[in-house]
Parts: C-alpha cells; structure tokens; sequence
C-alpha cells in the first residue's frame, strides 16, 4: 500500500498526456485537411518573427494594459512549469521537494514563484473585469455570446483557482516544515503563502498534512487537466502562437498571392498557337476549385490560424467595417473557419477516417456573403493580431470562389469588372481617351 | 487649360530610339477620374519642372487589375497583368512611378511573379527623391503655417510600410503637419479599399469615409493631404457629410508641391 500515491499518481499522469497525445494527433490531422503551402522559406527571419512576436510578446504590448497584464500571466506560466517538473518527480518516486538540495537557488525559485503566483492572481482578476464588470466593447461583440464568452471566462477562474492551490500547498507545508514534521523537508521561501499561514493556525499536524495534500493533488490534476481543456478551448493559442508566428506572413501586407492555377489558364488563353476548341486529354485532371467555399479548399496555416486564434478581438477592434456597424469581425472569419473544421474534423472520426459530405460548408452556413463584401483589405486586423493570424487571406480566398465559381459578386462588381474586360478600366471611357488629361 | 504640360509616350521614346529615366504609371483613376486627372496634372507639373525625362504609356497603358484580384476576380486581374507586363517588358521599362498606391502595390508587388520585374516608386517617394537631389525646389509660401493633417492610404502605409516620404515632403511646404489619433500602422482605412469604391456599402449605422474624416476632422485641420486618388475623393465625400467643405480641403501631396514651386 505504501506506494499505491505513487501509481495512482503514474496512472494520472499517463491519462492526462495520453489524452493530450490523442488531442494534438486529431489537431495535427485536421489541419493536414488544408491545401498545401510553401513555407520553407526565409528560415532565419521566420525563427527570428517567432522569438519577437510568440516568445517575446511584442505585438501585446501595443494595448499597454492587456498587454503588460498578459506578460505576467505569461511568464508565470512558464516559470511556474519548472515547479511543475519537481511535482511530477516527487509524484512518481514518493519524494518531497525533491530540488530542495540546491540550497539557496531552490529559495529564490520558490519565492519567485510565489511572487508570479500573486501576480497571476491580480491579473486574472483585473481581466475578469475588463470582460465582465467593464464589458470592453471587443468582449461583447455578437460572436462572442455563448460558449465563447464561458470559454473566456473558464480559463480566469481556473487560473485562478490552480495560483491559490499553488499558495494553500506551500502556506500549509512551511506550517508543516516549521512543526518539524519529518517528511517536510526544511527547504523554499514562502514571500507570499506565509500571509495565508494565520489560516492554518492550532491545526493538527494530521489537518495541515491532509490540506497539504489535497492542494498538490489538485494542482497537479488540475494542470493534467487544463492541459486536456486546451483543444476544446481557445486557450490552445499558448501552444500554437508559436509555430503560427513562425509560419505567419512575411511579404508585404498588401501583396496577395497569384492564384497558380489561373496563370496556367491565362496563359492558355494568351497563347496564339494554342487551339481554343481543343478537347481535354483523356487523363487531364480535374480543373481545380478557384477559391475558397469551405475549411478544404483553404491552405493549412490558414487551418493552423484558426486554431491559434485566442478570441482576443482586436483585429474586430480595428477593422473599418466593423467600427461602422457592417457584420463582418475578422474574429468572427477565424473563429467559423475553426467552427467548421472541427465539425468537419468529427465527420471524418464518425465515418472512418473519410469525410462524408453533409451537406454544409463554410460560405453560407457560417460566414455570409455579407461580412465577405463588407472588407475593404486594408489589413488592419491583420496589423492588429499579436499572433501573425491572417484573417484577410481568407475572406479573399471566399471572395475568389464567390466571383470565379460562381458569378456571384454584387451587380456594380460585376459592372466594374466588364468595364476592365472592355475598356481597360474600371468605368466605362475609351481606351484611347487615356490620354486626354493632358490637354483639359 | 491653364499651362502647356509637357507629356512624351513610350511610344514617341521608342520612334527617338532613346529611354526615358522613369515610366509614370497614370492609373485608370488618373487617366479617367476628374478630381484624380488634377493630380496627375499636378504631378507633371513638378517632373517637368524638376526637368524629369519621363514617359506615359498613354493608350497602351490598361488598368493594372487590382481592383479585380482585390474583389476575387483573379482571373481578370492576371489578364491585365500579363497584357500590361507584355508592354513594359517590350519597352524594356525599368523604373515605374505612380500617383495611385493600388497600383504601387500590385506593380511592385504582384507583377514579379507573373513575369514584370520593375522598380516601382509611389510619387511621394519620387517627389522626395527629387527634392533630396535638388532637382526640384519650392520658392511658394503657399501653405506656410498652415494646418496640414496626413490621411495614409492602406496600400501605401501598412501595406507597404511607405510612412515617411510623404510626411517628410509635406514638411517642406513649411506647413504645420499634424498627426490624427490613428495614423501610419494604425491609420483608418478611407473605405474605398478591396473594390469597395465600386459599390455600395454593406448595411451599417455609419459610411467608414464619415468616420475616417472625423479623425481628420479632431485635428482641426486647414488641409487633408493624401496619397491615393480614391482615399480623395472618400475624404472629399467625407467633408461634404461633416459640412466642412467652406473651411477644409483635400489635397494630393502632389498638388499642394506644385502649388508650391
């Protein structure tokens, strides 16, 4: 029975990182679901993009307040994960603060984490505020009601509650350690859990071990579990903002790609040796899609960008059409892009590995050719995102399927268009007259 | 009209058997637009006075296809591209200007890989040059203290990260140059962007040039100086809305360095 903690405690940690395993396996699958995309390129700028943006939190300080706020909330997170590597020792081998002989570094440790434990808390709580006391206009849009505003607030009050675990845990072990109970070893600084020890005060040894206990299970179940919470949550983007920041964008924000199968065509068709009757060989393939109309026909960093997107609505912030009452939110494209790809994602679980059409796709039925006429491309949200997501590469992705598959742009496109075709500009003047100016 | 511009096609070049030192992209907007055939006519005026030996295309210039791939219709948009790169490549044309950052973008930007490779320059980056290398001087007092603020047109700034050229060339007008709240990477777009100057806006509770204006507006200008023939005329349309025509106009940066030679 003696090592029964010890087993348990293997078995949990098996489950949680087998079912993180098994999540990120799905994960990786359906993004594969995107087209392909070359990104082999500019390697060095695109590790350099990852370190400033992802690692380095640039783009967040440009809202001081959220942005400052998340740093810590951030760095806590990663620093506390070290406190997290002695815990899974200590659970599997039966130890106690099994760091604790390096002495003096093993205190600063312990009472830096303390220190970034409280200033966890404080931020999660000023966050709670903006999004539930203040209502920040981003955190109340209309994409947001629901699951996504749960999602929002779920993750603050999880944080929250694994921070005072963290703190209870170490309040009642420096009680325990100063009792000289034998087990706890004499070793941490405890800047901030001592406040809490007045709490614990005339408990018996028995009480405080049981509190003691109880707290380091629940914080490491609880991390085994936020860890699970991460694919059902837009929570996954402390993951993802990095390979996304490194394969994000790096041309010039107004150079949208050339279609390649267009060229091939219009080459085709520029070509006077080539015969415009001629039949399709045989073994020609099929002509392919031109644009987007559902998550298949976008390109797999487009996919990996919707799952990166964390909801935080500063691209809706900033975009034009949205300031000015139009439906479109760049927010909204990502979080339907991710919508439509996990239902795609659990058609091809429940059909055995193949998907079988059911009747949706993304135009439509989650984002409507209103929001995608409303964009100006002034890549403001794509400015604005302060993890590389590209919401404009999709809009013009639907609005290419929209216009080239099925004629579909509003009348005075349509118009314009025919004026390029006949006069080589957009309105409807003679060509020859494209001197004229010069002389009026 | 008021003074003779002097204005040579390719076409003459190629008959004289010699290059020009730039190509001037007109744009369909400038060829066309009447608010946006002032501006070009304004630009002339400073490259004939800087004694710029520049060249048009004139009729064999077609409409570079941005709208088109900016409204999906990439079909259209390589079309033009390839019929406009079969010209500039036939005249060995090397470095373009514009007054249009539409077409600034997809020049620079989108021609390379279809086959046209040129230098293109947005005019505000030339009429900087021109001042630099002392081509071009300003005697007018024209708009000496006067409140000047810059609208940056998305496809010049963020898109191209073009913030200081036009800024640095207003300077020299000796007008008092004031920023709005949002400007350069966080600048407001005029609304005329992605095709939408060819359509009605979508159901809103605002036109996005009426709210850009109110920016501009805060600054309490004399002057809206812009860089982009459409972002002009959304901020013109938006004076109208904020009736503010009597006391504040839209200018080109182009227009207010020629009224200022």
């Amino acid at each position: 029975m003696e090592y029964l903690p010890n087993i348990l405690f293997t078995i949990a940690l098996i489950i949680g990182v087998g079912f993180f395993t098994k999540n990120i396996k799905k994960l990786s699958r359906n993004i594969k679901l995107g087209k392909d995309i070359d990104v082999s390129d500019n390697k060095s700028q695109r590790w350099k993009n990852m370190f400033r943006i992802a690692l380095g939190q640039t783009k967040m300080v440009v809202k001081p307040v959220a942005g400052i706020m998340h740093i810590l909330v951030y760095v806590g997170f990663i620093i506390i994960n070290i406190e997290v590597l002695e815990i899974i020792i200590d659970g599997i081998l039966g130890t106690h603060r099994v760091f604790a002989p390096v002495g003096a570094l093993y205190d600063f440790l312990i009472g830096s984490f303390e220190i970034l434990a409280l200033l966890v808390i404080i931020a999660v709580v000023v966050f709670w505020i903006r999004r539930n006391l203040i209502r920040l206009q981003r955190f109340i849009k209309p994409e947001m009601k629901g699951w996504p505003k749960k999602d929002g607030n779920l993750i603050l009050y999880i944080e929250f509650v694994l921070m005072l675990l963290f703190l209870t845990m170490n309040a009642t072990d420096f009680q325990l350690q100063q009792l000289n109970e034998p087990h706890y070893t004499k070793a941490g600084a405890f800047p901030i859990s001592q406040f809490l020890m007045p709490l614990f005060d005339g408990m018996s040894i028995s009480s405080l071990v049981l509190i003691e206990r109880t707290a380091w299970w629940l914080h490491i179940l609880g991390i085994l579990a936020f860890l699970n919470y991460l694919y059902y949550s837009k929570h996954l983007h402390i993951l993802l903002a990095f390979p996304n920041t490194y394969y994000g964008k790096l041309k010039p924000q107004g150079e949208f790609n050339n279609l390649e199968a267009v060229t091939n065509e219009v080459k085709l068709m520029m070509d006077p040796s080539a015969d415009p009757y001629a039949a399709p060989a045989d073994d020609a393939p099929e002509p392919e899609k031109f644009g987007a109309s559902d998550v298949m026909d976008l390109n797999w960093v487009q996919l990996l960008n919707a799952y990166t997107c964390t909801e935080c609505g500063r691209c809706t912030s900033e975009c034009p059409a949205n300031q000015t009452g139009k439906k479109l939110s760049p927010r909204k494209i990502m979080m339907d892009t991710r919508d439509r790809l996990e239902e795609v994602g659990k058609n091809i679980d429940a059909n055995k590995g193949e998907f079988v059409p059911d009747g949706k796709q993304l135009l439509d039925d989650y984002i409507s050719k209103e929001e995608l006429w409303a964009c100006t491309t002034c890549n403001a949200c794509v400015q604005a995102c302060p993890i590389s997501i590209d919401p404009l590469s999709i809009i013009v992705e639907m609005r290419r399927y929209l216009v080239m598959e099925q004629s579909a742009a509003p009348t005075e496109l349509n118009n314009m268009m025919s004026n390029i075709e006949n006069n080589g500009a957009p309105w409807p003047y003679n060509q020859m007259d494209r001197l004229n100016w010069v002389n009026e | 009209m008021s003074e003779e511009l002097k204005v040579k096609t390719m076409e003459e070049f190629m008959a004289q058997g010699t290059q020009p030192e730039i190509l001037f992209w007109v744009g369909s907007a400038g060829s066309y637009d009447d608010r946006a055939k002032k501006i070009s006519r304004a630009f002339v005026k400073i490259l004939n006075s800087a004694n710029v030996d520049f060249a048009v295309l004139g009729p064999e210039e077609s409409c570079t296809g941005d709208v088109a791939k900016r409204a999906g219709n990439e079909f259209l948009f390589q079309m033009q591209a390839m019929m406009n790169i079969e010209v500039l490549n036939g005249y060995e044309i090397k470095r373009i200007v514009t007054c249009d950052p539409h077409s600034f973008n997809t020049l620079k930007n989108e021609y390379p890989g279809l086959g046209g490779n040129y230098v293109v320059v947005h005019h505000t980056q030339f009429i900087k040059e021109l001042l630099d290398a002392g081509r071009l001087s300003l005697a007018g007092q024209e708009y000496k203290e006067k409140r000047i603020t810059f609208h940056d047109p998305c496809y010049l700034g963020r898109a191209n990260s073009v913030f200081d050229a036009p800024r640095e060339v207003l300077k020299k007008t000796n007008a008092n140059i004031v920023e709005m709240k949002r400007n350069k990477k966080t600048a407001l777009c005029c609304g005329a962007g992605g095709a939408q100057m060819f359509k009605e806006p979508e159901k809103g509770d605002m036109d996005i040039n009426v709210l850009r204006t109110k920016d501009a507006l805060e600054t309490n200008p004399n002057i809206i100086a812009t860089g982009c023939p459409y972002c002009n005329t959304m901020m013109t349309d938006g004076i109208k809305a904020h009736e503010k025509e009597e006391s504040v106009t839209v200018l080109d940066v182009a227009e207010l360095i020629a009224n200022s030679i």
